[in-house]
């Protein structure tokens, strides 16, 4: 898909460092719990990316990030509550954790394709909730209870509010995984991992060591959803087993296809997506049953479902993928 | 043009400053976020989905109670917004529920949340945010703590005393107890456990078997049979109704006899008894505070009598036989007195103030001789039990009121 414009990114970037300023100013508006669900929506953003690089840039389709993010939640959080970690000094731990575990399991991963994948990885996503709750790791992992976090602290003594220091924390990390990640793709490996996926014997064949760049893929894929996991710990403020399983997976191949597969833009649109579903659906579904008095329980996953046939059936290529070819058919017309 | 843009900004700002200031000088009254004239908001999550959904009644029973109050006037004339949403009894869940009703529904205080693992996870930000968690649907010791954490109050006995209470009456009426232990593996299944351990003292020993589930689990037949094999001839059930129905059933169903000793959160005849198959429960001993429905001595009871009326009123799909009912209307009966007696200061700091002062207050429903006591250095407001004994299809109380209070 073709680039995003860079006048645009400047302008949004201007505007997503200014708009949370303007809190004091407007409270009702860019309310603190409002920054905590764009903060909320900024590390689904992340999370997103690093599944797209693995399945939209390097062709191997995984059920199991879930367990990616988990992992990174579960370092900063152990790292925060019994090591009296700093919350900033978590993320590279849990980049490094994430990318040993993606990068392990990328290997026996390169014997499986396609079907077989996708169920190794739904069997890792099954797992881990599980794991996290195993009675030998309990003293560590807290068990089914979690652990209790406390929010990132305004450093340097800047007038913001938790909230807005959250945002603005969340915010510097996702501009520097997505430069990063355009890095990448941009280069010499970018173009490799491109290829693998395009036309795997011809990559084979040019000379590409295509079980390097695959293994190293998940890893690093692995590792950018853990900082996620790891930047999430700190932004809720608990981790529990039950907040890590299989349908948080599901959650991020949904907001990966809906925002554009091979996309770094769509990354973005899609973790803002299943945020904003995710967030909506308990409403709608009270609304449904208190005001319109319809007895259906409408859970989030059904709404999901409905919204994602209609989008798969209306934009196929994913949000950004429409809005694109929305605009090229506009320019020639 | 900039000069003045800025005057009258400036000019703008105060004006509004001044305004407002003029307003807080004037109003006798006091609100925090979710008081107002005409309102007080309250939030609560609850169960309605999940293994725990035995629970979801209390939840809908409490919304039929602040209906009720409302038909009534409302609280000094205000009416009850009361917000509650599903947890499903996952601690993740409660956490994202609780901060939306304090950060975005800007509740005054929560009530009644149910469950301990869920309770556990939003407790250090309640007390963060200083806001009431009030009267906890949940026996968990450590809700009793002023010192640490003055914002969260409990209600139920504690899981704790309740536990001591059942090894003592083992240690008294079953000679060579051998004990097996099904257990929720969380802070309220330990919780009820070190209570129960704490009583055998010394006969810690003769407990021979300690299985575990999660809430996760599809059933716990694995450890029943766990349970029978080590040879146990007594039985403490410490789960959930989903689960010690299932527990219970199951040892009937493999001809397992023990005498089971039954906690207190599941003791209801219609989630827990009934499902089991009243054969298998015939004896099964529990502790208890609050007056059992399906208990014909309190028929004609003046309190019975008003609860039925209100069951008819407002809960016409209710299931009258279901204890669940009788428990949110003496917790929200309370809470109903709370907020009276907070007058026109409706801030969240004399929420509390008026929670931690209650003397021998009588509720509608609880066992009579046992009544709600607060004090700012006892958050523990119900600290007696009676036992009962599960006869025929329905629970016989035997013995006194035992008391706990603490100052």
């Amino acid at each position: 898909m073709p680039s995003f414009p860079r006048k645009w990114l400047a302008v949004l970037i201007v505007l997503a460092v200014v708009i949370p300023l303007l809190h004091p100013v407007i409270p009702g508006l860019v309310s603190n719990y409002r920054l905590f669900l764009v903060s909320t929506m900024m590390i689904a953003a992340i999370a997103v990316l690093g599944l797209n690089l693995l399945t939209g840039f390097n062709g191997q389709i995984s059920l199991g990030h879930s367990a990616f993010y988990a992992a990174g939640a579960y370092t900063a959080a152990i790292l925060m509550d019994k090591f009296d970690c700093p919350y900033w000094a978590t993320l590279p731990v849990a980049a490094i954790v994430s990318f040993i575990i993606g990068y392990l399991f990328g290997l026996p991963a390169l014997r499986l394709e396609g079907h077989y994948l996708a169920l190794a990885t739904f069997a890792l996503a099954l797992a881990v909730p599980q794991i996290l709750k195993y009675k030998w790791l309990e003293d560590l992992t807290g068990g089914v209870q979690g652990i209790v976090l406390s929010k990132p602290e305004v450093p340097f003594g800047l007038p913001l509010t938790d909230d807005q220091w959250l945002y603005f924390y969340c915010l510097i990390v996702m501009i520097i995984l997505y430069w990063v990640s355009a890095n990448l793709l941009r280069s010499r490996s970018g173009r490799a991992m491109m290829a693998i996926r395009d036309y795997h014997i011809a990559a084979d064949t040019m000379g590409i060591d295509t079980s390097l760049y695959k293994t190293v893929t998940f890893g690093i894929s692995a590792a950018i959803t853990g900082i996620a996991g790891a930047l999430s710990a700190s932004a809720v403020a608990f981790v529990a087993p039950d907040s890590f399983g299989f349908f948080l997976s599901i959650k991020f191949l949904i907001g990966l296809v809906v925002g554009g597969v091979g996309s770094l833009a769509g990354s973005v649109v899609g973790g803002i997506f299943y945020v904003l579903v995710d967030n909506a659906a308990q409403a709608l579904s009270t609304y449904i049953k208190s005001d319109l008095g319809l007895q259906f329980d409408l859970s989030a996953y059904t709404i999901f479902g409905i919204l994602l046939i209609v989008l798969m059936y209306l934009m196929p290529t994913g949000i950004v993928g429409g809005i694109y070819s929305a605009v090229r058919r506009l320019r020639r017309g | 043009m900039i000069s003045t843009n800025r005057r009258g900004f400036v000019a703008g700002v105060s004006a509004a400053a001044l305004l407002t200031g003029i307003r807080v000088a004037y109003a006798q009254k006091k609100y925090d976020d979710g008081a107002s004239d005409t309102e007080i908001k309250i939030g609560h999550t609850n169960p309605y989905s999940g293994p725990a959904s035995s629970y979801g009644v209390i939840g809908k029973a409490i919304q039929a109670y602040w209906a009720s109050v409302n038909d009534r006037g409302g609280i000094n004339g205000r009416k009850i917004n009361f917000i509650t949403y599903d947890d499903g009894y996952s601690p993740p869940k409660t956490v994202e529920m609780v901060r939306k009703l304090v950060e975005q529904d800007k509740v005054l205080c929560t009530f009644n949340t149910l469950g301990t693992p869920t309770n556990t996870a939003i407790h250090k930000y309640m007390n963060q945010k200083k806001v009431p968690q009030l009267y906890v649907a949940t026996g968990a010791s450590k809700w009793g703590d002023p010192k640490h954490f003055p914002w969260t109050m409990g209600y139920q006995p504690d899981y704790n005393t309740e536990g001591q209470i059942y090894a003592k009456h083992i240690l008294a009426n079953i000679k060579d107890a051998k004990i097996g232990v099904l257990m929720q593996n969380d802070d309220y299944g330990k919780d009820y456990f070190d209570g129960f351990k704490k009583g055998l003292g010394k006969d810690a020993g003769k407990i021979v078997k300690h299985a575990t589930y999660e809430t996760t689990d599809p059933t716990v037949d694995s450890q029943v049979i766990e349970l029978k094999n080590s040879g146990a001839n007594v039985f403490f059930n410490i789960a959930i109704p989903k689960f010690a129905a299932q527990a219970m059933r199951k040892a009937g169903d493999i001809g397992w006899k023990p005498k089971i000793y039954l906690n207190n959160v599941s003791a209801q005849v219609t989630s827990t008894m009934q499902p089991a198959g009243f054969d298998n429960v015939q004896g099964v001993i529990t502790a208890s505070y609050l007056k059992d429905p399906t208990d014909k001595q309190w028929d004609n009871d003046a309190d019975m009598k008003e609860w039925r009326a209100w069951m008819a009123k407002y809960n016409p799909n209710g299931n009258v036989g279901d204890v669940n009912y009788i428990f949110a209307y003496s917790v929200s009966f309370l809470m109903e007195q709370t907020l009276k007696k907070c007058g026109n200061e409706l801030t969240r700091a004399n929420v509390m103030k008026q929670a931690a002062n209650f003397q021998k207050q009588v509720l509608p429903g609880l066992l009579p001789g046992i009544t709600v006591s607060t004090s700012p250095t006892d958050y523990y407001p119900i600290q007696a039990v009676q036992l009962q004994r599960f006869e025929g299809k329905t629970w016989k109380l035997f013995g006194d009121v035992m008391h706990a209070e603490s100052s």
